[in-house]
C-alpha cells in the first residue's frame, strides 16, 4: 500500500534515518515528563535557560577535544550544573521573579558559547552545534541517548511522589521532611542530562523543542499528572516520526521539522483539547442541571 | 507538649517573634491571635519545623504535628485529584515508594465523606471552591490522625456553612485529647470556641485562658505593638543583659 510506503519505506531503506528514529524515541521517553514538572513548577523558560547555558561548557570541550560526544558532554554537564545552581540562587534571591535575571543569564551564555567556538571552528562545526545534526548521530552519542533516557526513567519512578507534592503543597512537603530541596536538585540534573542528550540530535537551540512543547501540549488533554506525562510522550513519538517523514519526503531540515510537528501537536492541543482547549470554549454547550 | 523558651523568629534579622517564652499543654486547644504582621504564622511554622529559630528554644514533637497551611500557599491550581490530595495524609507511613494499602484508601474516602465531599474522590482540586478545597486539606488532617495539629488562618474567605462544619472537626479533635492550635482573625468565633488563647504582637502580649487575654488593655497593647518595625533599630541587647 502507498501510505504504508510512504511512512515504512524511508526507515527501512535508510539506517541513518533508523538511527535518528532510535534516538529520538529516547529522548521523546524521558524528557517530555520532566517537561511536564517543568510546567507545573512554572519553570518552563528554565529548560531553555539550561539549554543555552550548556553551549559554554560544550565550546570548551569542543576547543579541547574536537567534536568528540565525551568531551563536549562532559563541559556541558559542568556548565549545565552551574547554570542549574546559578538560576536556583537568582530565584530565591529575587523571590521568584526570576525571569528578567535567567533571560539575561542565557544571553550571555549563548554569546559566549558561540564566541568560543568561533575562535576554532567554521560555519559548518557552529551550526551543528546550534542546530544538531540527527542525522548525523553516531555511536557514541545514540549511547548516551539511551543511556541518560533509561537513567531518567528510572529515577522519575522514585522521585514521583516528592515532585508531585513539592509543586503542589512545599509546606506539607517540608514538614513531612521530604527533603525537596535534594529532590529538586535531582530533578534539575535530569533536565541538564536530557538537555544534554537532546543536544546531540536538535542542537543548542532546539534541545528542549522534545522536552516543552510536548509537555505544554498534554497539559491540554489530561487533568492529573500521570495522563499528562503519557500525554507528552506519546505527542513527542509522533513528532519525532512525522518530523523525519516530513524531513525525507519534503527534504526539510530534520530537527527543526521534528520541533515544528510537536509546535503543530501543541497548536492543534490548544484549539482541540478538552481540558481549557479554545473550541471547547468557543463551543458553548448548553450548561448543566446541577 | 510544645514549650518555647525565649524564642525568637526572624525574616531576614527582623523579628517576627520575639523573645516569647510558653507552653501548649497536650490536649489543650488554643487560639493565636494579633495583627497582621505579629508573628502568628511564623510560629505556626516554626512548631511544624518549617523555619529555624533565631535565639532561644523551641521544644515540639516533629514527628506527630500535622500543619494545615494557608490556602495561598497551596497550588490550587494543580493538576491533582482530591482523592490523592487526601491519600498525602498517609505520608508518615508510605513515604515516597510504598504503596496504599487497601484499607488506607477506604480511610481517605471515609475522611472525605466525614467533611460531606462524598464522591468528590476523582474531582480536580482545580475545579472545587475555596470551601470545598479548606474541607479536603482537613480531610488530609484526618487521614493524618496526629496528636497536634496546627490551623494557619483555617476559616478565611468561608461561609457560615463551612465554618460551623469545619469547627465540628476541630471540636471533635478536641475531644479525643489532640492538641489543637490554630491563627485566627474571628475575635467572637475565639471567645466562643478556644479555651486558651495566645495574642501575639511579635511579643506575647497575654497567654491563658481566653476572657482574661481579649482584655481591652491587652488588645490596645497588642494594636500599638504593631504599629511597624523602627527604621533604626539597633541588634537586639536583651539576651545580653
Amino acid at each position: 500500500m502507498a501510505l504504508l510506503d510512504l511512512i515504512w519505506g524511508p526507515f527501512a531503506e535508510f539506517g541513518f534515518l533508523r538511527r535518528a528514529m532510535v534516538g529520538c524515541l529516547a529522548l521523546s521517553l524521558a524528557a517530555p515528563p520532566l517537561g511536564v514538572f517543568l510546567m507545573l513548577r512554572r519553570m518552563s523558560l528554565t529548560a531553555d535557560v539550561l539549554a543555552h547555558g550548556i553551549l559554554p561548557g560544550i565550546a570548551a570541550g569542543f576547543l579541547v577535544a574536537g567534536l568528540s560526544v565525551t568531551a563536549m558532554s562532559i563541559g556541558g554537564l559542568l556548565a549545565g550544573l552551574v547554570v542549574a545552581l546559578g538560576a536556583g540562587a537568582i530565584s530565591r534571591a529575587t523571590g521568584g521573579r526570576e525571569d528578567a535575571a535567567l533571560a539575561a543569564l542565557y544571553l550571555v551564555a549563548l554569546a559566549l558559547g558561540v564566541t568560543l567556538i568561533s575562535t576554532r571552528a567554521g560555519s559548518v562545526e557552529l551550526s551543528h552545534l546550534l542546530f544538531g545534526s540527527v542525522l548525523g548521530v553516531d555511536d557514541p552519542a545514540l549511547f548516551m541517548m539511551a543511556g541518560v533516557s533509561s537513567l531518567t526513567l528510572v529515577a522519575l519512578a522514585f522521585a514521583w511522589r516528592p515532585l508531585v507534592v513539592e509543586c503542589f503543597d512545599p509546606s506539607f512537603a517540608a514538614a513531612a521532611r521530604m527533603r525537596g530541596g535534594a529532590w529538586h536538585m535531582m530533578f534539575l540534573g535530569l533536565v541538564v542530562l536530557n538537555v544534554l542528550a537532546a543536544f546531540q540530535a536538535l542542537g543548542t537551540l532546539m534541545a528542549v523543542g522534545l522536552m516543552m512543547l510536548p509537555a505544554v501540549a498534554a497539559r491540554h488533554w489530561a487533568r492529573n499528572v500521570g495522563g499528562m506525562a503519557y500525554a507528552s510522550v506519546a505527542i513527542a513519538i509522533f513528532s519525532s516520526a512525522a518530523g523525519l517523514l516530513l524531513s525525507y519526503h519534503l527534504d526539510l531540515p530534520s530537527g527543526p521539522a521534528i520541533v515544528l510537528v510537536a509546535g503543530g501537536a501543541w497548536v492543534v492541543s490548544l484549539v482541540a483539547g478538552p481540558v481549557d482547549g479554545l473550541l471547547a470554549r468557543w463551543l458553548r454547550r448548553p450548561h448543566l442541571a446541577g | 507538649m510544645i514549650q518555647l523558651e525565649n524564642l525568637t523568629l526572624s525574616h531576614g534579622r527582623r523579628p517576627a517573634v520575639h523573645h516569647v517564652t510558653g507552653q501548649f499543654a497536650p490536649g489543650s486547644l488554643t487560639a493565636i491571635i494579633g495583627p497582621n504582621g505579629a508573628g502568628k504564622s511564623t510560629l505556626l511554622r516554626a512548631i511544624a519545623g518549617l523555619h529555624r529559630p533565631d535565639g532561644g528554644r523551641l521544644v515540639a514533637p516533629r514527628d506527630s504535628i500535622a500543619l494545615l497551611p494557608q490556602v495561598a500557599a497551596v497550588d490550587r491550581a494543580f493538576p491533582i485529584s482530591c482523592l490523592d490530595v487526601v491519600q498525602l495524609g498517609h505520608w508518615s507511613r508510605a513515604g515516597a515508594f510504598r504503596a496504599i494499602r487497601p484499607a488506607e484508601r477506604a480511610r481517605s474516602l471515609e475522611a472525605l465523606a466525614a467533611v460531606g465531599l462524598e464522591g468528590f474522590g476523582r474531582r480536580p482540586v482545580g475545579s472545587l471552591s475555596v470551601g470545598q478545597f479548606q474541607r479536603v486539606l482537613f480531610a488530609r488532617l484526618l487521614v493524618q490522625d496526629a496528636p497536634v495539629i496546627l490551623l494557619d488562618e483555617p476559616f478565611n474567605a468561608l461561609d457560615t456553612r463551612t465554618v460551623t462544619d469545619l469547627l465540628a472537626l476541630v471540636r471533635r479533635w478536641h475531644g479525643e485529647g489532640r492538641t489543637v492550635v490554630a491563627v485566627l482573625h474571628d475575635l467572637d468565633l475565639v471567645q466562643r470556641e478556644f479555651p486558651q488563647t495566645l495574642l501575639l504582637a511579635r511579643e506575647a502580649i497575654a497567654w491563658g485562658p481566653t476572657e482574661e487575654v481579649l482584655r481591652p488593655e491587652n488588645r490596645l497593647r497588642a494594636r500599638m505593638m504593631a504599629e511597624g518595625w523602627l527604621d533604626d533599630a539597633g541588634a537586639c541587647a536583651r539576651d545580653a543583659a
